[in-house]
């Protein structure tokens, strides 16, 4: 300790008490809150399970499918794809909300968000930071899942429709990006990590569960025309995946009724673009709003 | 360094800082005292830019509300006890550090052993002591080595050893030139460090003062904690500082610097106002820098 005053507290230019270092440029800080994100995530007991449960499922959704047609080399990849699409759907938003979730609040209860805010860096480095490291923890988590899967299927089946199953890979990042931002959105919002967690699950059986039968019901109630049904199933980011996914596995969407035929029809080549800007605009606006509240926020 | 123009802060209906303005010169130092609730922590808070506040503040004139991320670089923060996450080795803390305040990893090397932390790069902050967990903030807040250090309470969680190392830590980096402002419960802290003290009471500067005109006398001080029944803590606290007391209440009883030979006068003073004191405890000695005992 006696030693401070004559090292450490002495400026490099050899002047007492100046400061020789500004701060981080905007991108320098949110790349080091990302790097200390992603690295606290991978390390996290949340990250070890989802990945192990997600990779163990998709090899488990693997070998369902290859049994369906006697692994004797066709079609591996697109089946398997369509079989993975479902459990994508349940176990990636679950995922990514509750990551979110526990990006801004947790740091907040355990009181190290005043901490950090009391360093050189803004709020928005901050927050863009947590994101892209639990965004980066979530596609590393994926890519493992999938990646399993699709060593197994290359073993059994060859490249068979990998195209489908890259397409899924593709859409299935965009997809927890898309609820990562909702989840940090949440996590903005909210006091208490627990709170935050609880909304994160909310919403996830919203979108899962409850906004499918939410719509059927309205369509019924309402007589809602086709156009309108299409327009509100695409609100939910989703059906919005869902869609894309089966569009890009060269399928018709007719499998999805009136609403599907008319998707097509109306939308035609524009359509995997139109679902994949709504995924997006899912990942671009909870974050954009969740920015600008934690900046205008009236305390840490 | 420092010029704070009519701090206001809000929580709601509740006014945590009103109208607190002062200047601060390079190389000053600054106690903030006051009772809990005072307003010190929030102060602080606004003057790192990490609330919002309506007034202005700016530090070496960088206004710390339009760029508060490079009014920051100027500063090194210390917390009452250091937030980070308890899993993080003590060395992992220092390179994130390192890297906010774009310092050199030999220079968080050279922090870490100028606080006394060298080989203890491999443990986990949850492992360390709360000295250590302090001494490891000092040495973050060191880092890019900022000419304005900011304390809120750095002793409060520490033994009397822990005290004095910090302590004279403090006062080395004022001899060095350092600025310092730091919230303190402890009248020997703000003997020892500060230059100048500003009471704080509800939120409001009640005094712009010096150690020694807020314990006015020559000989050494002495904290007295005094015991009495909790709903009367208030009162009691009030009634001194109106007798010209310096109080501070920490949750564990009610502590007034006084004149080693004029112990027993705070109870006077409460008996007039008919507040028991069931218990009377003598804390640590205190020196007026200057004077001897």
């Amino acid at each position: 300790m006696t030693t401070l005053a004559s090292s450490a507290i002495t400026a490099s230019d050899g002047s007492p008490g100046r400061a020789t270092t500004p701060s981080r440029s905007f991108v320098g800080g949110i790349a080091a809150f990302a790097r200390r994100e992603f690295r606290d995530a991978i390390a996290s007991r949340w990250f070890l399970l989802y990945t192990v449960a997600f990779t163990v499922l998709a090899v488990g959704v693997s070998f369902l499918s290859l049994s369906g047609v006697g692994s004797h080399g066709f079609a591996g990849f697109g089946r398997t794809a369509a079989g993975l699409l479902n459990l994508v759907m349940l176990v990636v938003p679950l995922m990514a909300l509750t990551a979110g979730a526990g990006a801004i609040a947790g740091e907040r209860e355990r009181g190290t968000l005043i901490y950090l805010l009391a360093q050189p860096v803004s709020r928005t480095q901050l927050i863009l930071g947590k994101y892209a490291g639990l965004a980066a923890a979530l596609v590393c988590s994926l890519c493992i899942g999938f990646g399993v899967s699709a060593a197994v299927l290359a073993w059994r089946t060859g490249g068979v429709g990998i195209t489908a199953f890259a397409m899924l890979v593709a859409f299935t990042a965009m997809l927890a990006l898309a609820m990562l931002s909702v989840g940090v959105l949440i996590s903005v919002v909210s006091r208490r990590s627990a709170v935050a967690t609880g909304i994160a699950l909310f919403v996830w059986l919203t979108l899962v569960f409850v906004s499918d039968l939410g719509l059927m019901a309205s369509s019924i109630l309402f007589r809602l025309r086709v156009q309108e049904i299409f327009g509100l199933a695409i609100v939910n980011p989703m059906q919005s995946f869902k869609m894309a996914v089966i569009v890009n596995m060269n399928a018709s969407l007719d499998v999805l009724g009136p609403v599907g035929a008319y998707a097509s029809f109306t939308l035609g080549r524009a359509l995997p673009w139109v679902l994949a800007a709504t995924v997006a605009a899912w990942a671009v606006l909870p974050l954009l709003l969740a920015t600008v509240l934690f900046a205008r926020r009236n305390s840490p | 360094m420092i010029t704070a123009t009519n701090i206001t802060k809000k929580f709601g209906r509740v006014t945590a800082v009103s109208g607190v303005s002062f200047e601060l010169a390079d190389g000053a130092s600054l106690a903030l005292w006051g009772s809990n609730g005072a307003g010190k922590t929030t102060l602080i808070r606004c003057l790192l830019g990490v609330c919002r506040f309506k007034g202005r503040a700016s530090i070496g004139g960088v206004d710390v509300r339009r760029r508060g991320r490079h009014a920051r670089a100027l500063v090194g923060y210390v917390p009452q006890e250091l937030a980070f996450h308890d899993d993080v080795r003590l060395a992992s803390a220092m390179a994130f550090f390192a890297g906010l305040r774009r310092a050199s990893p030999a220079r968080a090397a050279q922090s870490l052993a100028a606080v006394g932390l060298t080989g203890h790069e491999r443990k986990r902050v949850r492992d360390l002591s709360g000295g250590m967990k302090q001494r490891l903030a000092l040495a973050i807040a060191l880092l890019s080595d900022p000419p304005l250090i900011v304390l809120d309470e750095p002793t409060s969680n520490l033994d009397a050893a822990g005290r004095g190392e910090v302590v004279h830590t403090l006062r080395a980096l004022k001899q060095a030139g350092k600025t310092l402002i730091f919230a303190s419960h402890r009248p020997d802290e703000v003997i020892a460090l500060a230059d100048r003290v500003l009471v704080l009471e509800r939120g409001r500067i009640e005094r712009d003062t010096t150690p020694a005109e807020l314990w006015p006398t020559e000989k050494p001080v002495q904290v007295v904690r005094l015991h009495l029944a909790l709903a009367r803590e208030e009162d009691a606290a009030d009634a001194l500082r109106r007798a010209g007391h310096a109080v501070h209440l920490n949750g564990e009883g009610l502590c007034v610097a006084v004149a080693r030979d004029r112990k027993a006068e705070p109870i006077s003073t409460l008996a007039r106002h008919r507040i028991e004191v069931r218990d009377i405890e003598v804390l640590d000695d205190v020196q007026i820098p200057g004077v001897t005992s």
